[in-house]
């Protein structure tokens, strides 16, 4: 039996480290995700949005045409009479309740469709996760956006 | 009849007992789950339980672009005896929910369950006779993950927030450790 240091086992592990060192010039695809975010498609959907006017007024009417074309019926929604005093939308109703099962939604974007008024807005943010099935029925409150256009700004880590 | 206290009183914090360790010393039992904690948290092992499509986010996540292995997750075992916590990904059917509910059994303590997708959670668009509305009514879900199917960064998210529930988690006596199964036998009191 003849054994080579050099042949048998020098040569394999330089041959073979070769390799791994071109690799090692190569473009790196992890992307780090927790401190850099990747870029999303431009018509990526998740969070969902209630709008408001620019004048502060809010743009959802109460017409429950996003509950009609949600097919997971993962939507509610109560409406309520404007009056001269209680002001909340510029048409005859508005929303009194507006309720999202985020936990059912299937993120299609059908009621963003259907918005007569362009109301609700699937965003990009996609941190969504919980630990309690009651913290996934977004309410009107936790829907709406605080003041006209905060929907329109980016979130933590939107590129 | 009330219960004697006898021993608790007696203790120093400064002094832990440790032949006493049920009873007291919770020096010593924080400071071993702190180190428990972290061991459990940046070592979780899935299992690999893909019902429908978002097993293929599953797959992804564990590819190199996503790379679970950057929080320890990456190696799927195909056994429950070696998983930490199972990945619930895709709707359960009403058949499937004993043969999920015997895999889960089969986990050995400590465990967790993370319920990937709207089927999972909730039962999404399938509101009908065969699938399980949730698969809480099976096995308590530590971590819920809305989305149909989730983005890779988003099953990520839950979990790092699974990691979080983890490290978060205050033993008050040895039992709480969860060392081993003979120590805490599980009922179903405590499942819940």
């Amino acid at each position: 039996m003849s054994f080579s240091l050099l042949r048998d086992v020098a040569k394999p592990i330089l041959s073979g480290f070769s390799i791994t060192a071109k690799r090692l010039r190569n473009e790196k695809v992890t992307i780090q995700y927790p401190d850099e975010y990747r870029e999303q498609y431009p018509r990526t959907r998740w969070r969902h949005f209630l709008v408001r006017y620019d004048s502060g007024l809010e743009k959802c009417i109460g017409c429950s045409l996003c509950a009609g074309a949600c097919p997971a019926r993962c939507i509610y929604v109560e409406a309520a009479e404007n009056t001269d005093e209680a002001r909340y939308s510029p048409g005859e109703r508005y929303a009194a309740r507006y309720e999202i099962n985020m936990i059912r939604c299937i993120f299609c974007g059908f009621c963003q469709e259907a918005c007569p008024t362009g109301a609700i807005v699937l965003r990009k943010n996609f941190e969504l996760a919980d630990y309690r099935r009651e913290d996934f029925i977004y309410t009107k409150e936790r829907l709406l956006e605080e003041y006209p256009g905060q929907h329109n700004e980016p979130f933590k880590g939107q590129k | 009849m009330p219960r004697k206290i006898e021993t608790i009183a007696l203790h120093d914090s400064s002094t832990p007992q440790f032949g006493d360790i049920e009873k007291g010393g919770n020096v010593v039992v924080t400071s071993v789950e702190t180190l428990l904690n972290q061991a459990r948290a940046n070592s979780l092992w899935p299992l690999t339980f893909g019902l429908a499509c978002c097993a293929i986010e599953m797959i992804a996540v564990a590819g190199a672009r996503f790379d679970i292995a950057r929080f320890g997750s990456e190696a799927f075992r195909a056994t429950p005896r070696q998983a930490d916590v199972m990945i619930i990904a895709g709707r359960l059917s009403k058949k499937m929910a004993p043969v999920l509910r015997q895999i889960y059994d089969q986990m050995p303590e400590p465990k967790w369950v993370i319920s990937m997708g709207a089927c999972a959670s909730s039962g999404g668009v399938y509101n009908n006779y065969a699938i399980v509305q949730g698969t809480d009514q099976v096995v308590p879900v530590d971590v819920y993950v809305p989305g149909c199917p989730p983005s890779p960064d988003a099953l990520i998210y839950a979990i790092m927030q699974l990691q979080a529930k983890i490290k978060r988690s205050k033993a008050k006596t040895f039992k709480d450790l969860r060392l081993s199964e003979a120590a805490n036998p599980r009922t179903l009191e405590s499942v819940k």
